[in-house]
């Protein structure tokens, strides 16, 4: 019995890494109706930001993740604004070619800057810290440190929505970018402000990645799969939908693994087709494709 | 009065020509093994391969607007059922190649029921999520070899059909015989694929799917059925994919899970060679596959920064010419290889707005 409450607590706190990837994703998707094929390529990007800065600068992970964000921010504002805001439109072959393209580009130049091999952010003591539940159970710090984070950015991001003037033209340009352009907002501009957003949300992911598991330059295109099953399993265009959907495809893959661990990835995969057959709109949407 | 007449065309004077110099080209290509060497032929069979792949997700993303970026899980499934077939059916590989074409061709159905059920981008991703399962079912299959993979032993490849003829008549080694059965078979598929897409997009349904390309709502209020058509177009692509999957593991005699399925080589390249050629176009991925070929063979030393430089050139393309490099030839020139598209052709001269 403990057995299986340990890996439903194990899986949902793996879950909140997940939505972590996964919320980037489906901002921009929410936004500007553009899906990222190098997602999960600028997530390994940005832990080999978080990184460099760690080594050039001799500073800890922390401080080196709050240098990280203004970057990975400047990143994102500059890819959508010089590049991806071309292919916005009709069509959808431009912008999943270019991001295509671009999920090539980072994995080859990482793996020209860093070399192939398998990196980590130590973060110290706190890595292996865990907290005694009773009844043999424990949960680690840095695991549920990741979920309340993705909560709290969840939290942070519809603050930001509904409260703040840059939300109101977020939600505006979602809904008719044409009539909102007409209201004098600048659709260009705010497109690149949501994929820097986008990238900071990515930066916190990749800090707690690298912190839980190696990373190298080819790892990214798993995580971009992770993060559009928690999506389409928690429905477009709800973030707390996204969140339940990480934590499905969190739990699904913790049961998988406990059975054989060669199963794991393979029994979130069959997870995310078993619900994506009964309920094609996944659990909570709210968007139409 | 008179009235006007019309006539519906789709060739341009260059097609006539090319018609005939296509089939000049085929018939130099059947005879080239014969007094090229042995590194050629061996470069002519990717080069065949590839270009039905492009061929194949053309069709399927510049036709059918059905972008996947999942076609490496019908060459994988192909390649694992030759490896089936021939180590434990006994099947002649020839064959095999076949039978996996037509099991591909049957797993594309339940596949499609899943994959429908996304649209645009979402439907690329969750094409890739089934290739994953596809990967790591076989990585679980033993006796296809688990995760390391396996080979094909020699005795199985030399087995195959034609070998001996080819060492009788012509005196040929074992090898070179082997190199020549695949490369008129690769040529075969190549051209083969080139010619069921010609057809079908100059049939009834191809129609249908010009007619979705341009407006789905549009073509279904005519009557098109959309989905079936996209379904038809979809598991037609994959059992041919399936095929040229299996023709491409009997040439390397030695598949894996990580290799069989790799998103780079068999969906990636073949996304390069279709864009940089020209999408929408059956010119376009001969064109593509061509200047691949160049790239490759000079460029590949240089690994990372070849692919960095592959990526670089398909966003260029898809930013500032999106025709690719034989939209612009055609556009410039006036050149028309494949005629597609239909056109109306006045045959009387006489004036018809002068009357009542």
């Amino acid at each position: 019995m403990n057995g299986w409450l340990n890996i439903l607590i194990q899986g949902t706190l793996l879950g909140g890494l997940y939505a972590l990837f996964a919320i980037g994703l489906s901002l921009i998707f929410g936004i500007m109706r553009l899906v990222n094929l190098a997602h999960g390529d600028l997530i390994v990007l940005a832990a080999f930001v978080i990184l460099a800065v760690m080594t050039s600068f001799g500073v800890d992970v922390l401080t080196a993740l709050a240098i990280s964000l203004p970057v990975m921010f400047a990143v994102g504002f500059v890819l959508q604004y010089v590049i991806l805001n071309r292919t916005l439109g009709r069509d959808i072959l431009p912008p999943l070619l270019v991001t295509f393209g671009f999920s090539i580009i980072i994995q080859n130049g990482l793996q020209e800057a860093f070399s192939a091999d398998s990196q980590r952010l130590s973060a110290g003591a706190i890595e292996t810290a865990s907290i005694q539940l009773g009844g043999g159970l424990a949960v680690g710090v840095m695991p549920l440190l990741t979920l309340l984070t993705a909560i709290g950015v969840i939290f942070a991001l519809n603050a930001l929505f509904y409260w703040a003037p840059l939300g109101r033209a977020f939600r505006a340009t979602s809904d008719d970018p044409m009539t909102a352009q007409l209201m004098g907002i600048d659709n260009r501009r705010i497109f690149a402000i949501a994929m820097g957003i986008a990238m900071i949300v990515t930066a916190i992911a990749a800090f707690y990645l690298g912190i839980r598991a190696n990373f190298d330059p080819s790892i990214g295109p798993a995580r971009l799969i992770y993060a559009f099953e928690a999506v389409i399993i928690g429905g477009l265009g709800s973030l707390w939908g996204t969140l339940i959907g990480g934590i499905i495809l969190g739990v699904a893959q913790t049961i998988g693994a406990h059975i054989n661990p060669e199963w794991q990835i393979l029994a979130g995969h069959v997870a995310f087709l078993v619900i994506l057959l009964l309920r094609p709109r996944g659990l909570f949407p709210r968007a139409f494709d | 009065m008179q009235q006007p007449r019309y006539r519906i065309e789709t060739a341009v004077e260059a097609t006539r020509i090319f018609a005939f110099a296509g089939i000049g080209l085929v018939v130099v290509l059947v005879l080239l093994p014969f007094f090229a060497g042995r590194g050629l032929v061996q470069d002519l069979i990717f080069v065949f391969y590839m270009l039905a792949l492009a061929q194949l997700w053309n069709l399927l993303a510049g036709y059918a607007g059905l972008v996947s970026v999942g076609q490496q899980a019908f060459v994988g499934l192909g390649g694992y059922m030759l490896f089936a077939f021939t180590v434990y059916g006994g099947i002649d590989p020839l064959l095999a190649i076949v039978l996996a074409g037509v099991v591909a061709f049957l797993l594309a159905f339940p596949t499609a029921l899943v994959v429908f059920r996304l649209r645009g981008a979402y439907f690329a991703i969750g094409t890739w999520v089934v290739a994953e399962v596809y990967r790591l079912v076989f990585a679980q299959v033993k006796p296809l070899g688990g995760g390391t993979g396996t080979s094909l032993s020699v005795g199985v490849i030399n087995g195959l059909f034609g070998i001996d003829f080819l060492r009788e008549v012509f005196g040929l080694r074992t090898s070179l015989a082997r190199d020549m059965v695949m490369y008129w078979t690769a040529l075969a598929l190549a051209v083969g694929t080139v010619l069921v897409v010609y057809f079908l997009l100059r049939s009834r349904r191809g129609l249908g799917l010009a007619a979705i390309r341009d407006s789905e709502v549009a073509a279904e209020s005519v009557g098109v059925d959309s989905f079936r058509t996209k379904l038809w177009v979809y598991v037609l692509t994959a059992g041919i994919t399936g095929m040229v999957g299996a023709l491409i593991y009997l040439q390397t005699a030695r598949i894996s899970p990580d290799a069989a399925f790799s998103v780079l080589q068999w969906t990636a390249y073949v996304i390069f060679i279709v864009v940089i050629g020209g999408i929408g176009t059956i010119e376009g991925p001969i064109v593509g596959v061509l200047i691949f070929y160049l790239l490759q063979n000079y460029l590949a030393g240089f690994g990372t920064w070849y692919l960095i430089l592959l990526g670089a050139l398909a966003i260029v393309i898809m930013l500032f010419a999106p025709s690719g490099i034989w939209g612009y030839v055609s556009a410039r020139f006036n050149l028309v290889l494949f005629p597609l598209r239909r056109r109306l052709v006045r045959l009387n001269t006489e004036k018809v707005d002068s009357g009542e």
